[in-house]
């Protein structure tokens, strides 16, 4: 005699804790969040690519991987704990966990299973610092920003921005065994560019995150104080993209595409200050944000793949 | 059919017993108790190749590695 058991369709009296998973390997994937994985990969091999010195492509390419499922991990951890907020945003609301595809309680072990295998071979592949850096990475994202920042203040993307800019620092490291001024440029990059881009999704998401009760700064301080704020940030940010070509480390190419992206940021976090009904320059804002992120991070490797050849030919 | 139905055999000395021995099939068929979905079915093979993979691509790394660092990966102290 045997039983289906469907997730819907369990007897009487049995723990649904017992019930077959229906998650494939598609849902752990999503659990890694894999477009913001990209992104870590990426800022993390420009920093590795920019270190002084000589890695082996193999051991860089491990760190990468390193680096990436480190980051999935971390993803994971963050649904793990968030999953009543997503199922109430309806951005998130389609999670394996609010889904019912997966258990918290399977979440939590791929997360931590995940964090501590990232770092230990990265330890051992690589170096003890670039995984020391990504241990702090991992624990600041889901215990500093997860647990504690996201629920309780409107400052918790600016102060937990820092877990997204470490990548580079780690890339760097992954060379060096150390950190310089260079790495800590493209961190604070990242930082600063970091509440421009969320706060304008949560202009025109605020309704989503009150929903859920996390205290976005929109929801908070209000559209215009938010407005205020992208506008600071973008004045702070565009100067500072600037600043690898002035230390020496990036081309003219580089110098001329920061500066020009970041002219086009302080317009469009102008806009949105000036806007007064609806929220289209606000998603021109995030779309934008991510493209002059991912245009810096690009011309900063491409500069140091063709040797200089960018600022040589610029000059 | 309930649990003690099933644990019922009664006094009826012929009966076949409740657990017969078992038989698993593909998602389980001949054991008592659990029979999988075509769901969940793909849903697990569906992973058990992801974690075939994870572990190959695991192997394969280790091994590279090896090679490219040479007799100093067995020089590490312990």
């Amino acid at each position: 005699m045997s039983v289906t058991f469907a997730q819907a369709e369990l007897p009487s009296g049995v723990d649904p804790s017992i019930a077959p998973s229906i998650a494939g390997a598609r849902d752990y994937l999503e659990l890694m969040k894999p477009r913001v994985m990209s992104l870590v990969v990426f800022t993390a091999l420009v920093g590795l690519v920019l270190a002084p010195g000589h890695v082996h492509p193999v051991i860089g390419l491990a760190a990468l991987i390193c680096i990436a499922v480190g980051a999935g991990a971390a993803g994971a951890l963050n649904m793990w704990y968030d999953a009543d907020i997503d199922a109430r945003m309806e951005r998130t609301a389609g999670r394996p966990i609010p889904a019912g595809r997966l258990r918290r309680g399977e979440v939590l072990a791929f997360g931590l299973m995940l964090a501590c295998f990232s770092v230990c071979v990265l330890g051992l592949l690589v170096n003890v610092v670039a995984a020391a850096l990504l241990a702090l990475t991992i624990a600041f994202y889901v215990v500093v920003y997860t647990m504690w920042l996201k629920r309780s203040t409107p400052q918790n993307i600016v102060i937990g921005g820092a877990a997204g800019a470490l990548p580079p620092i780690i890339g760097w490291a992954s060379v060096t065994g150390g950190v310089s001024l260079e790495p800590v440029v493209l961190f604070l990059i990242i930082f600063m560019w970091t509440p421009p881009h969320f706060w304008a999704l949560a202009l025109y998401r605020a309704e989503d995150y009150a929903r859920a009760g996390v205290p976005m700064l929109p929801v908070v301080a209000g559209e215009r104080a938010t407005r205020r704020q992208i506008l600071l940030y973008t004045l702070i940010l565009a100067p500072l993209g600037v600043v690898p070509w002035f230390l020496g480390y990036a081309g003219a190419a580089y110098g001329i595409a920061a500066l020009v992206t970041g002219a086009i940021m302080v317009a469009l976090a102008f806009r949105i200050r000036a806007e007064k009904h609806g929220y289209t320059a606000s998603k021109q804002m995030f779309a934008f944000s991510i493209l002059y992120l991912f245009l810096l991070f690009a011309v900063l490797l491409a500069d140091r793949v063709s040797g200089g050849l960018f600022g040589h030919f610029a000059a | 059919m309930s649990m003690s139905e099933l644990m019922n055999d009664g006094d009826n000395a012929s009966a076949p017993p409740p657990f017969p021995p078992p038989q698993a099939g593909k998602g389980g068929e001949g054991v008592p108790g659990i029979r999988l979905t075509e769901e969940q079915l793909r849903a697990r093979r569906s992973r058990s190749i992801a974690i075939a993979v994870s572990l190959g691509l695991l192997v394969l790394l280790f091994y590279i590695v090896t090679l490219v660092k040479g007799p100093g990966v067995l020089e590490r102290p312990l």
